[in-house]
């Protein structure tokens, strides 16, 4: 390769070129659309589209007076805290036993348990559906938590998981040779250990059920909306300016969380 | 009075494995004993099972004369150093060391006294503030018996504690671990793939092979009266001479190699008959080069300093390697030499 590179020194900066080229072109079309919402949520003018007319707040000012949308927000903000500490919760029981205890049929739930994973959504959506349907349970906020704690589950796990894999068991071993109890020698030694994967699984939980519309859009309760699900019933209407401030808002909290929670970790990891 | 007792312990995994087989194993009261053998023999099993960590699935374990096969881990007081340290990442010195006296109903006060005593007993006082990752690999491995000691344990379990560290750190942490477990006459149980530290460190050496107990005793009695070609071979340079037996006066008996050279052997571990074949067994360094009976050629040096090792080649064809001093500088590849085998070297198995 760099005997080719030496004889035709040309070609090997014009393939640079086009490489470069063509990464600038895939970010471009990942990030231009964040861009240009995030941009159009501080436009003045009322169409919601280009050009700009000028630069204004009154969009984010509307979004809050807007009762029904501050409610999306207060449904969103609460369905991800709770689906994603019960995930979290659930998820670490789950790691802890596929790690650290043999049992019989340890594949098999391996594979259940990330099964929703591979699983389409559409899928879940209408299989949760059918089974409520069957035992005849209305949908209500309950469906919709248990069902964003399901299809987050997987992603805790896999983190915990690979977290305990690389914790030695002699740490644990330790603590009980010198006295500590099984509950106990959790709380002192394993939770301390594997808590920035606990962090990072709860942020990811937290942000994929904040994300979430096409489940969501099966289970909730008519009348309950989600920011998703209300920007959704949003556009049906029209494009407002409002949803571009909303986007806007949308877009930082799910960016943000996750940064928070890696710096949180990463101060946490440091000062010990 | 029995410190720890195994009778008749066995450990089967799953698939068939049988990582110990049946062993009995009786550890005095302040003795420090090592499991010496090759890798996979079932030293790490035993001393697990002895811990609690693994359940046997077969035997009894005592302990201090009472049987623990259903007690659990942490009711057992057994201090256990592990070959990775095992020191809590996330903890301060101070509060990996006090880990043991938490559970343990130690008021405050005296839990401070006692982890500076601990402190104090490994070389390393003034260290509380620190995190592990803070201190050097050695440093690490005395904060981890601190940390075994301080619970003042019945037992106290060592896993190759010594492996994870360089040459000259290990030859010094084990004269200190000898030293601390001597002045405080805690039982011991070491384990260990390096002969050089059974010997160094040991009141009684068990030495084991494929889950069974090959041999058990003083350093000095595994070492000199070797009962079984493995432990000949295990613990130090064995050769393994095969010849023919031309004359028996009791215990002493004369064996005749393929070449007509002669090797006496003063006391034989068992009764052997005239013609038979034998293997006789002389350490590297108990064979002399020069001045005796037997010629061979040098087939190989290997300088080591103050002494070399030579692999000859005897008139009959067979190799045997002797572990000599050198006074004037070393032998030469090819060289002709005699070597002289004292009778009380030399067994027969
Ligand atoms: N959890 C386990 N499951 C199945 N087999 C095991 C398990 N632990 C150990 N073994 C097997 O039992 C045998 C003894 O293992 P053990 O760890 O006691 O050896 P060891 O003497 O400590 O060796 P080393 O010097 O390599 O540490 C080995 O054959 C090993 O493969
Ligand atoms: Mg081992």
């Amino acid at each position: 390769m760099s005997m080719a590179a030496a004889r035709q020194p040309g070609e090997g900066r014009i393939g640079w070129a086009l490489l470069r080229l063509w990464s600038i072109a895939v970010y471009l079309f990942m990030f231009a659309p964040i861009v240009v919402v995030i941009l159009l949520a501080f436009n003045s003018s009322r169409s919601g589209a280009f050009p700009m007319e000028g630069f204004s707040l009154q969009w984010f000012g509307k979004l809050f007076a807007n009762q029904s949308i501050v409610d999306a927000f207060k449904t969103s903000l609460i369905l991800a805290g709770t689906s994603g500490a019960l995930a979290t919760v659930i998820g670490i029981m789950a790691a802890l036993a596929l790690v650290r205890y043999s049992f019989k049929g340890k594949e098999g739930i391996q594979t259940f348990l990330s099964l929703p994973l591979l699983m389409p959504e559409v899928v879940m959506g209408v299989a949760l559906l059918m089974f409520l349907k069957f035992i005849s349970m209305p949908r209500s906020f309950a469906v919709l938590l248990l069902g964003h704690t399901i299809l987050s589950l997987p992603y805790v796990v896999l983190v915990v998981q690979a977290r305990l894999v690389g914790l030695r068991a002699s740490y644990e071993e330790a603590a009980w040779t010198l006295g500590a109890n099984r509950l106990q020698t959790f709380f002192e030694v394993t939770l301390p250990l594997i808590s920035p994967a606990i962090v990072g699984g709860f942020l990811f939980a937290a942000t994929l059920s904040f994300d979430n519309i096409t489940a969501t859009l099966f289970w909730k309760k008519p009348g309950i909306e989600t920011v998703p699900t209300k920007i959704f019933a949003m556009l049906r209407t029209s494009i407002s300016p409002e949803i571009n401030a909303l986007g806007a808002v949308m877009i930082v909290i799910t960016i943000l969380l996750p940064l928070i929670g890696g710096y949180m970790v990463r101060r946490f990891a440091k000062t010990k | 009075m029995s410190s720890v007792e195994l009778k008749k312990v066995e450990k089967h995994f799953s698939g068939g494995v049988v990582a110990v087989d049946a062993i009995d194993l009786d550890v005095p009261d302040g003795a420090f004993v090592t499991l010496l053998g090759p890798s996979g023999c079932g030293k790490t099993t035993t001393l697990r099972m002895v811990a609690g960590l693994e359940t046997p699935t077969g035997g009894e374990i005592r302990i201090k004369g009472q049987r623990v096969n259903e007690t659990p881990i942490h009711q057992r007081n057994l201090g256990m150093v592990f070959q990775n340290y095992a020191l809590f990442p996330h903890k301060s010195i101070f509060d990996n060391v006090a880990f043991g006296l938490k559970y343990r109903k130690v008021s405050k006060s005296d839990i401070a006294a006692r982890v500076k005593q601990a402190l104090d007993i490994v070389r390393l006082p003034g260290v509380e503030e620190r995190f592990p990752t803070q201190l050097s690999g050695g440093q690490q491995q005395r904060i981890a018996l601190a940390r075994a000691l301080v619970i003042e344990p019945d037992v106290l379990l060592l896993d190759e504690p010594l492996s994870a560290l360089d040459a000259n750190l290990r030859e010094e942490m084990r004269g200190e671990i000898k030293a601390i477990q001597q002045r405080i006459g805690v039982t011991a149980i070491f384990v260990t793939h390096d002969q050089g530290e059974a010997l160094a460190m040991s009141d009684l050496v068990v030495v084991m092979n494929k889950g069974r107990i090959e041999q058990r005793g003083a350093p000095a009695e595994v070492y000199e009266h070797p009962r079984s070609e493995f432990v000949a071979n295990f613990l130090g340079n064995a050769n393994f001479v095969s010849g023919t037996v031309a004359a028996v006066n009791g215990k002493r008996v004369s064996v005749v190699l393929a070449d007509g050279a002669r090797i006496d052997v003063a006391d034989s571990a068992r009764a052997v008959e005239m013609g038979e074949a034998v293997n006789v067994i002389v350490r590297a360094e108990k064979i002399e080069l020069g001045g005796g009976g037997l010629a061979g050629t040098i087939a190989a040096v290997d300088y080591l300093g103050s002494t070399a090792r030579y692999d000859v080649t005897l008139a009959g064809g067979q190799k045997v390697t002797a572990l000599a001093t050198i006074r004037d500088g070393a032998r030469r590849v090819g060289e002709a030499v005699s070597l002289a085998i004292a009778a009380e070297h030399c067994r027969i198995l």
